[in-house]
């Protein structure tokens, strides 16, 4: 039977001879050089993405993309260069830039490699396996058709099916050596209506570490297609939104944007280490109301930010990161843990063998609370009831964030009335998340298409929240 | 540190990898002619470079890049397909057509397909200036970004660092076409920017600085771009709220080239086409006060995004999009073009150079007294722009003026109104251009927004 071990070597080792001997001659030759740790990451990715636009599939590509990142690590210190080709004098090559990090000194041992084998969250098998090219092209028009079925104001759809299929293999001079098999696979259909005169743009979609009977499997393609018809009619319909501090109730799934952006990126080892972070030196305290808990879990199967291992080759794991309020614990990868004298938590991640890895997020989310989602609403006299969103960003320093709404509602006397048009939230994170009053019972993780940005690099990522209360939070609308 | 490979050492290795591309280029137009397709196009490039991060005086990252990439497009008849690979190996290019020409029995035919019209490739090459390569060993590197944190550090408000940053990397790009064309463009890129905290009570701010350039002696020096941080960053302490109401903005510099990037984004055919544009069916129409012309420069020596050619090898050519306040010109790609029954504007990829021309350019301070009262926007967030709708909703950080004078930092606020509205209502631009982008202007003064805060 394959493993993620056995395809990894047949891919990386076989077209260039190379040996697991190989690999430790050039950790130990970097170790030689007073270099505290160091490893290579071998990553070979496959995309493959197809595109309808105008009713037919106009376009489609393949793209391979292969090499070897080499890290080496003196204290604080990072030398990291990268070869994209997988033979041993570019290896060498690379090791040997990576190393020049490295102060005159001490010599340190390579430790012998121990036999990984993590649970495995998610299949092995390229997304794609098994399925034509027709099959592909037929889902793509399908989806197409019950846009333009939904409603005559479409005017234009474009409908997105993308795969990738990752391979990598990590070897590291503190005895890791793992591989991972990681198949992602997202679909996205894009629409544009038109009534007397307005347009409005709306898309949905969903994915994750699945085959491509995901889309198949309850018709969710066919859905995609209705809910973004949805939003864009909604959308034709929305008045202005207001603008001010009012109480506002975010939707359960998607809108846990919420916390990735007000609590996960400030809660991410390097920034805590370096003390750049409004909630560095806080563990312990309450940063929260008590009705939060927070945790970021790269073990759930099959959902787009999990990972069997992270990119250091640590697997993953459910941190939590803020319990009944209080803070508990920060994303870490190897670097930081180390500096910090704490354990990774399997948060080491990068966009590629080309990128260093940092601390980033999995799926983090807000476990479920007591309260009925009506009863949330209800409690409002006069707010905001927002259930889908578009990008979020945050400075970690000052901790102010922002989220913007794409579909929201004005909420009048405890019941929802009209939509309003798409509007930015700001607020504090540590602020905000006192400011918390209910949380509802109905847990719900995103569809599947979270892709998350940091220094540069993006990494798909997933959110997930219950229904919940913000008593106050500043609305960017345009009715002051 | 006991090795220091300079970087760029060898001036040769440019152009040996310039025609090495221009051979793959050949190799595969012919491969994929050979395989039957009608029409084909190839784009490959390469860049290499060095950067380095210190924090708290000592190096933090050292990283040496290296990469390369290489993309085809076959059309058989008017079914097209793509495939890119970042492997140059024979066996690689050949699976990458082959992949290529597969996909293209299974995509439909498309009547506005093809590669861009023949009599408007590029046939000349004008002298642009655009590779400075920069002599710098990983030691020189590290000690100037040094310079530049020691310089913010030294701010009697700076309390903490997240780091200085030196970069410099040179590379090569080549496109070519089955029309018999083969274009090449050499080019560098070197930039300094620097990080820094200020901490007064509980309240904890940050703010950066960088410069960049195409030949690195046009760079600030460094304990400049350093000084600038800690100079805005200090300036942010002491943040007041703001309440919510209607007021004056001013975008400053670095952030208005923003502003005219949703302008550039509406103009452009992919939006037009789709009828996904709030400026869609407003050629030759007004859409900014008739002081104000924003023009694209595409052969300026040394220009951030120079360029003879586009992505599609036709012809670059200086144009205004928007003159005398009148949209003049859309940026138009062949496919676009071809839906819109109009030409190609060598705008496939995007612009090059772009510079907002106003006929009174006003100095900031002016800019600020003018105002009267209002908010100097520094810093936005998040992405709350509708381009269908031009609806503008972001949040913001910034100052406060009174009597033209900043009165207190502001944060924690967003900004919103309509794209439409707010270029009507643009009442002044300042001499204070922003030099370092593709897109330069100075700031921008909008007449109305709606600001919420408390």
């Amino acid at each position: 039977m394959s493993t993620p071990l056995s395809i990894a070597k047949k891919q990386f080792f076989e077209p260039a001879n190379l040996t697991d001997q190989d690999l430790v001659r050039i950790l130990d030759s970097m170790l030689s050089r007073s270099i505290d740790a160091a490893d290579l990451y071998f990553q070979h990715s496959y995309h493959e993405s197809w595109v309808l636009e105008d009713g037919i599939v106009k376009d489609a590509s393949y793209s391979v993309d292969s090499g070897v990142g080499i890290r080496a690590m003196s204290g604080e210190k990072t030398g990291f260069a990268y070869s994209d080709e997988l033979i041993m004098p570019a290896l060498t090559q690379a090791a040997s830039a990576a190393q020049t990090i490295a102060r005159v000194g001490g010599k340190n041992v390579c430790k012998a490699w121990k036999k990984a084998n993590p649970p495995m969250r998610y299949m092995i098998k390229n997304p794609f396996d098994f399925i034509d090219e027709k099959s592909k092209v037929a889902l793509l028009q399908k989806v197409d058709q019950v846009a333009r079925n939904e409603s005559t104001m479409i005017t234009h759809v474009t409908a997105t099916l993308a795969s990738v299929y990752d391979i990598v293999l990590i070897a590291g001079t503190d005895g890791t050596f793992v591989a991972d098999v990681r198949p992602l696979l997202r679909f996205n259909v894009s629409v544009i209506a038109e009534k007397n005169g307005k347009r409005e743009r709306a898309s949905a979609g969903g994915g994750g570490r699945v085959g491509f009977d995901f889309f198949i499997d309850e018709d969710r393609a066919s859905d995609y297609a209705k809910e973004a018809v949805r939003q864009a009619l909604i959308n034709l319909d929305a008045q202005p939104a207001p603008a001010g501090p009012m109480p506002v109730v975010l939707g359960s799934g998607w809108p846990g944007i919420l916390l990735h952006e007000a609590v996960g990126h400030g809660l991410e080892g390097d920034f805590n280490r370096k003390g750049t972070s409004a909630f560095s030196n806080r563990l312990g305290q309450m940063v929260a109301s008590p009705l939060c808990t927070v945790v970021d879990d790269g073990t759930l199967p099959d959902r787009r930010g999990s990972l069997t291992v992270d990119d250091e080759g640590c697997p993953t794991q459910k941190t939590v990161l803020i319990e009944n309020g209080r803070l508990t614990g920060y994303l870490l990868d190897k670097l930081n843990a180390k500096l910090m004298g704490m354990p990774s938590t399997g948060n080491g991640r990068r966009e590629s063998y080309a990128h260093l890895p940092m601390p980033r997020m999995t799926n983090t989310f807000m476990l479920a609370g007591q309260s009925n989602p009506e009863e949330i609403i209800a409690s409002v006299k006069k707010g905001i009831y927002a259930v889908n969103f578009g990008g979020g960003q945050v400075d970690i320093t000052s901790g102010k964030f922002v989220f913007s709404a794409s579909e929201a509602y004005l909420i009048r006397d405890g019941k929802i009335d009209c939509p309003v048009k798409g509007a930015t939230l700001i607020g504090s994170g540590p602020d905000v998340m006192q400011k918390i009053s209910m949380v509802g019972n109905d847990l719900k993780l995103d569809p599947g298409v979270g892709v998350c940005g940091k220094d540069g690099q993006s990494v798909p990522v997933g959110v997930g929240q219950p229904t919940l209360k913000i008593d106050e939070i500043t609305v960017g609308g345009t009715q002051v | 540190m006991n090795q220091s490979p300079k970087l760029f050492e060898d001036k040769n290795v440019i152009h040996a990898k310039e025609a090495e591309l221009k051979d793959l280029v050949s190799y595969v137009l012919e491969k994929a002619k050979s395989l039957g397709a009608t029409e084909a196009e190839i784009g490959a490039s390469w860049y290499q470079g060095l950067s380095v991060n210190v924090r708290m005086g000592d190096v933090e990252t050292l990283e040496f890049n290296r990469d390369q990439g290489f993309a085809v497009t076959v059309f058989f008849n008017q079914s097209k397909g793509s495939a890119s690979t970042n492997d140059f190996s024979k066996t690689a290019l050949d699976d990458a057509v082959k992949a290529a020409c597969n996909i293209a029995k299974f995509t439909s035919p498309d009547p506005y397909a093809g590669l861009a019209d023949a009599n408007l490739i590029a046939n000349n090459f004008p002298e642009l200036d655009l590779y400075h390569p920069w002599p710098i060993s990983t030691e020189d590197a590290i000690e100037l970004a040094q310079c530049s944190e020691n310089a913010a550090r030294e701010h009697e408000k700076i309390t903490n660092s997240d780091g200085a940053s030196l970069s410099s990397h040179q590379g090569c790009r080549v496109y070519g076409n089955s029309h018999q064309f083969i274009g090449s463009q050499i080019g560098t890129r070197h930039s300094m920017s620097c990080m820094v905290l200020a901490k007064q009570g509980d309240e904890m701010q940050r703010d950066y600085w960088y410069d960049s350039a195409r030949d690195y002696s046009d760079l600030l020096p460094p304990q400049e771009i350093g000084a600038i941080c800690a100079k805005r960053t200090a300036s942010r302490l002491g943040v007041k709220p703001l309440n919510t109401q209607h007021a004056p903005v001013l975008f400053s510099a670095p952030i208005a080239s923003g502003l005219i990037n949703h302008l550039i984004s509406a103009i452009s055919g992919s939006n037009l086409y789709k009828n996904a544009s709030f400026l869609n069916k407003h050629l030759h129409k007004q859409i900014l006060p008739e002081e104000i012309s924003i023009v694209e420069n595409p052969h300026l020596r040394k220009g951030h995004g120079s360029a003879n050619f586009d992505s599609e090898g036709v012809a670059t050519y200086k144009k205004y999009f928007i003159h005398n306040g009148v949209l003049d010109s859309y940026l138009l790609g062949s496919y676009s073009a071809r839906k819109l029954a109009m030409k190609s504007t060598g705008n496939a990829g995007g612009v090059h150079n772009v510079l907002v021309e106003a006929t009174n350019l006003i100095s900031f301070d002016n800019l600020c007294k003018h105002m009267h009262k209002g908010f100097i926007v520094t810093e936005l967030m998040g992405h709350g722009i509708n381009i269908v709708t031009g609806d503008y909703s972001r949040g913001a950080a910034g100052f406060w003026v009174e009597n033209g004078e900043v009165q207190y930092p502001v944060q924690g606020v967003t900004i919103a109104g309509n794209l439409a509205e707010m270029f009507k209502q643009i009442t002044a631009v300042g001499s204070d251009v922003d030099y370092r982008g593709n897109i330069q202007t100075g700031s921008i003064l909008i007449d109305s927004m709606a600001i919420a805060g408390n």
